[in-house]
C-alpha cells in the first residue's frame, strides 16, 4: 500500500471521527418510551408493542444520566393525551393512529423538555 | 459454538442493556453521518434500538456467539433508507448542520480549520450510498471488512472491493476539486 494511500485513509479516519451522542439521548429515549408503553397501549397494537417486554427495564438501567418523572413529564403526556380524539378522527388505520401518537410525542418532549 | 441465549427476562434485558451501552455511539455515528443532523440521527438512533430490542432474544439465537453490531447496524441501514424514500430527500451535508442541537463535540468543531478534511466530509456526502456507508463503517466505526459485510449482505470479497472504490473514487473527487480551488 503506498504512503499516499495510507495517508489519505489517515484523513479519512480523522474527518470521519465518531460523534457523541447527546447526553441525555438515552434520557429522551426512557421519556418516549415510558410515554408508549404507559399512555398508547391501545393505539400501539399496530406497532406490536403489546407484544414486547418492557422496555423500560433496559433504558433505565443504561441511562447515563437521572432524571426524575417530573412535572414535565407529566405535562407531555397530559397534552398527548389530550389530542388522542382528535389524532383518532384524522387517521386512517391504527398505524397510521400509532405514528401520529409517536410524532406528538416528539414534538411535546420537544418542547416541554429541550434539555432532555 | 452456539450462543447460550438467556431465558431469563432480566438477564435478557441485562443483556440488551450492555449492548446498548456498547454500541449505542456506534449506532448514532452511522445516523448521524446518514442523516446529516442530530435531530434525525437521534431519532433513527432510537427507532434502531427500538427494533433491535423487539428481535432480540432471536439475534442473539442466531448470531452463533458472533458480535452483534452488524446486526444493529443492518437495522439502522434499513430504517435510514425507509427514511429517505418516506420522505423523499437526499442526505444532507454532515458538516452543515452538525451544530443544530448541542453535543459534546461535533464533527463541524473537529474539522475547524481543516480544509481538506471538510472536503473530504462533502465528498463523501456525493458518493454512492453503498460506498459512502462502507466507508462510514470502516472509518467512523472502525468495523473490519468482514463486520461490514455482514451488515450490508455482502461477501467479504465484494466488500473489500466495494471498500478499495470508495477510497479510490473519493480521492478523485477530492483531489480534482483540490485542483480547481489552487486553478482560481
Amino acid at each position: 500500500m503506498s504512503s499516499g494511500t495510507t495517508d489519505f485513509e489517515a484523513l479519512l479516519r480523522e474527518a470521519l471521527t465518531p460523534v457523541d451522542p447527546p447526553e441525555d439521548l438515552t434520557a429522551r429515549m426512557e421519556l418516549k418510551l415510558v410515554n408508549l408503553t404507559e399512555l398508547a397501549q391501545e393505539e400501539l397494537e399496530a406497532w406490536e408493542l403489546s407484544a414486547m417486554r418492557d422496555p423500560r427495564n433496559w433504558v433505565r438501567p443504561a441511562a447515563a444520566v437521572v432524571i426524575g418523572a417530573g412535572a414535565g413529564t407529566a405535562l407531555v403526556v397530559l397534552r398527548v393525551r389530550s389530542r388522542h380524539r382528535t389524532r383518532k378522527q384524522q387517521s386512517s388505520s391504527r398505524f397510521d393512529l400509532a405514528q401520529r401518537t409517536l410524532q406528538d410525542i416528539r414534538v411535546e418532549a420537544r418542547r416541554i423538555l429541550p434539555n432532555r | 459454538m452456539v450462543e447460550e441465549v438467556p431465558t431469563d427476562k432480566a438477564e435478557l434485558d441485562a443483556r440488551f442493556t450492555e449492548l446498548y451501552r456498547r454500541h449505542v455511539r456506534d449506532v448514532y455515528s452511522y445516523s448521524y453521518y446518514r442523516v446529516g443532523n442530530h435531530y434525525d440521527a437521534e431519532d433513527l438512533t432510537e427507532q434502531t434500538f427500538l427494533q433491535a430490542y423487539r428481535h432480540f432474544e432471536r439475534a442473539l439465537r442466531e448470531s452463533d456467539g458472533r458480535p452483534l453490531r452488524p446486526w444493529l447496524i443492518r437495522i439502522a441501514h434499513n430504517l435510514a433508507a425507509n427514511f429517505y424514500r418516506d420522505r423523499s430527500r437526499k442526505p444532507e451535508s454532515a458538516i452543515e448542520d452538525a451544530g443544530l442541537i448541542s453535543a459534546p463535540h461535533t464533527t463541524e468543531s473537529l474539522v475547524e480549520g481543516r480544509e481538506e478534511l471538510k472536503a473530504i466530509l462533502e465528498g463523501v456526502s456525493q458518493l454512492p450510498d453503498d460506498r459512502r456507508e462502507a466507508l462510514i463503517m470502516r472509518f467512523a466505526l472502525g468495523m473490519d471488512n468482514r463486520e461490514i459485510a455482514r451488515a450490508l449482505g455482502r461477501t467479504d470479497g465484494a466488500t473489500k472491493v466495494l471498500l478499495h472504490r470508495a477510497i479510490r473514487q473519493l480521492e478523485g473527487m477530492v483531489s480534482t476539486n483540490g485542483n480547481e480551488e489552487s486553478g482560481r
